[in-house]
């Protein structure tokens, strides 16, 4: 057990998936002598060799395309995507190919290749930096989408990702990258990565969230208790597949549910979550399920990206609103 | 004669292929042609060998033509013919090894009968039984790629694996001038060229990109795009199967040295339509259609094996046996293929199915099983 940070924890994730499987190779822009932009690859390249800790031309269609070729060949080939916003001219790769040879071939060529991709915004900068492309991800059939929160689910659900015979976008959410947290390396590879986690127990209101705003979540449900609120933390970990049975047992327990997440609403997981659990649960829900999520607007300039970043003042609102109480549509003047 | 020195002063806008330019072992007139550079590459080719050539090219146009005629009939929804691409396509498969491996587009049936495919093999995906005609591995070759120019890149990373396993096995990207005007190709080649993957970039220049003429996507010979990416070319008539051979040949030998990555321009010309569903009337000129006929792949190496009296008519007629056989068991396999049961489209998604999809299978076989007859 050791006290790391995010990114610290993601090495040596990457550290020891390269140990255990000489078939692991990794993939990426600047990954080499610097380390990556955000260091998670530092040293790697030193210790394991240009061979296996790959800097690529500058072309992330091409380091997907090249990632399929690796697998057709027997590698595990690890991807890192610089930014969420460079993602996009590798999604061709990623939606037609990476995502479908298993089901083209009918299961006869696998594709165990981990995409890395840092999201989200809250870091200041500039645009294509600070996106949560998820949905795009979860809607293919063929792609597993998983994120991280804190740095023993960073470590331990990125050697699972790495292990793992589908292929994995891996979101790592980048303001939470330099958060502290006890590291037990040696821990087992369970619970699978796939499964959600209760995070905070609590049995008036269901409040999913995921990636950069687990810590936001866990903030309101601290400050709704404050208001005489139980509020229950899931963290989804997992967003294709989403693990509904967990969330559902929750919901049954509270009867409302609060989904937070970055991205844009429209077309967002909150709406998938959203349809499934009133799907599932209709008849204990006491309120229809409310989303705090980022606006149907690209990611805003740095000055205004609080306002559009749901924070623990938007997620007392929804929980004020799933409750009942006077909340930000209800006006909260009003009687 | 590797264009790895082309002078920006040599445009060549919209120019067709010139004999000039082109690597040429047999004239479209059935003459041998010498070429001390290339002619060394096929030194061990004797007429038994060239006679095998001949004997695939025509196996390769009788069960094209044969896959057309079951398009007509309503046996398989479509088909992209390879007429006129027949010495292109088995004089590069027939340089290959067993343990290379081969990433093509979809028009590359010629290809999959060197590497290996059954007759059945060839018409699953068209009759709609299957996305996959094969399963990659077994013959070294991947599932035809319908996404124009991606497997350009599937190659090349096939290719590092190649590097990074000690082997001096060969990827090759089969792609056609169209593909060229991709992104994807492009980062293929600086990829390989930067990183030395043992990788053939074979296009076949048939010419047409559906009704587009090779000029809209290259305004310079497609040969001369890999030069300035590090990659160097062989421009080679793609309906001289022995050329075309010699010229593979070449480019392996390099990328089996750990010299990296060749781009070989086969010039040929596709004669039919893109695929079943098109109308080139619509923009081929007929006199372009005469002239390339005059260059037909398989006429001109039954000439020069007639010259020199190693084709008789004996062998000629076992070869058209042999042809309507593989043809015959074509259309045999293709009216045995069954339809694939409903539920297995759920199948192959992933290694194992998740939760979210298991249900959708069991709540759809439970809604086929209210009809008469259950789910089947």
């Amino acid at each position: 057990m050791a006290t790391m940070t995010l990114v610290a924890a993601l090495n040596s994730g990457l550290r020891r998936a390269l140990d255990d499987d000489p078939t692991v190779v990794l993939l990426g822009e600047d990954i080499g002598r610097l380390g990556g932009v955000f260091r998670v690859t530092d040293g790697l390249q030193r210790d394991f060799g240009p061979d296996r800790v790959m800097d690529a031309p500058l072309a992330e269609a091409g380091m997907m395309g090249v990632a399929v070729g690796l697998a057709y060949r027997g590698f595990r080939p690890v991807v890192e995507i610089q930014f969420d916003g460079f993602v996009y001219p590798a999604i061709d790769q990623l939606v037609t190919q990476v995502a479908r040879i298993h089901y083209r071939t009918g299961g006869a060529v696998r594709m165990p290749v981990t995409v890395r991709i840092p999201y989200g915004g809250g870091i200041g900068s500039v645009e294509h930096h600070s996106e949560s492309p998820e949905a795009y991800f979860a809607h293919t059939p063929g792609l597993r989408v998983v994120t991280c929160a804190n740095p023993q689910d960073a470590h331990t659900m990125l050697r699972q990702a790495i292990a793992c015979d589908d292929p994995v976008v891996f979101l790592e959410p980048k303001r939470r990258y330099w958060v502290k947290g006890e590291v037990d390396e040696d821990a087992a590879l369970d619970p699978s990565m796939d499964r959600a986690r209760v995070v905070v127990e609590g049995s008036d209101v269901t409040l999913a969230a995921y990636g950069p705003l687990v810590v936001t979540a866990r903030d309101a449900a601290l400050a709704a208790l404050d208001d005489g609120v139980s509020v229950e933390v899931v963290d989804l970990r997992s967003l294709s597949p989403i693990d509904l049975d967990t969330l559902e047992a929750s919901v049954r327990k509270t009867g409302r549910l609060v989904i937070t997440h970055e991205a844009q609403r429209s077309g967002g997981l909150g709406a998938e979550i959203a349809a499934s659990i009133t799907d599932r649960c209709f008849d204990v829900l006491a309120a229809a399920p409310v989303r705090v999520t980022g606006f149907d607007t690209p990611y805003p300039a740095s000055k205004v990206e609080d306002h559009f970043l749901p924070d623990l003042d938007r997620l007392l609102d929804a929980v004020d609103r799933v409750m009942g109480r006077a909340h930000s549509l209800t006006g909260w003047r009003a009687s | 004669m590797l264009r790895s020195d082309v002078s920006p002063g040599r445009a060549l806008p919209g120019a067709g292929p010139s004999a000039d330019d082109l690597v040429q072992l047999v004239t479209p007139d059935g003459v041998r042609r010498e070429n001390p550079e290339y002619d060394e590459r096929v030194a061990d080719v004797g007429d038994e060998q060239l006679t095998d050539l001949y004997e695939d090219m025509v196996v390769v146009r009788r069960f094209d033509t044969e896959a057309v005629a079951l398009q007509r009939q309503g046996q398989i929804g479509l088909w992209p013919p390879l007429l006129g691409q027949e010495a292109a396509q088995v004089g590069s498969a027939r340089a290959l090894r067993t343990d290379d491996f081969v990433f093509t587009s979809y028009r590359e049936n010629g290809v999959a009968y060197c590497r290996g495919a059954q007759p059945t093999d060839l018409v699953r995906v068209w009759r709609g039984t299957a996305l996959a005609g094969w399963d990659p591995r077994s013959i070294g070759m991947a599932t035809p790629q319908v996404m124009v120019g991606a497997q350009t890149l599937h190659a090349t990373g096939y290719a590092l694996g190649c590097a990074k396993d000690g082997v001096d096995s060969v990827a090759v990207a089969y792609f056609g001038d169209g593909a060229t005007s991709k992104g994807d190709v492009h980062e293929a080649m600086v990829f390989a060229a930067s990183l030395r993957a043992p990788v053939i970039f074979f296009c076949q220049n048939n010419q047409w990109a559906i009704s587009e003429p090779v000029g809209l996507q290259a305004q310079r010979p497609i040969a001369d795009r890999g030069p300035g990416m590090g990659v160097p070319s062989i421009r080679v008539d793609g309906n001289d199967v022995l050329a075309v051979l010699a010229a593979t040949r070449v480019a392996l030998d390099r990328a089996r040295r750990g010299d990296g990555p060749t781009l070989v321009e086969a010039v040929t010309y596709r004669m039919g339509p893109h695929t079943t569903s098109d109308d080139p009337r619509r923009y081929v000129e007929p006199a372009d259609e005469v002239e390339w006929a005059g260059k037909d792949p398989i006429a001109r190496l039954e000439r020069l094996l007639r010259e020199r009296g190693a084709l008789s008519d004996e062998r000629a007629r076992e070869i058209a046996q042999k042809a309507d056989a593989f043809a015959a068991a074509m259309r045999e396999g293709c009216y045995g293929l069954p339809d694939p049961q409903p539920l297995s489209l759920f199948d192959d998604v992933f290694v194992d199915p998740t939760p979210a999809l298991a249900r959708q299978r069991s709540q759809y076989a439970a809604y086929l099983a209210m009809f008469e007859g259950g789910e089947d």
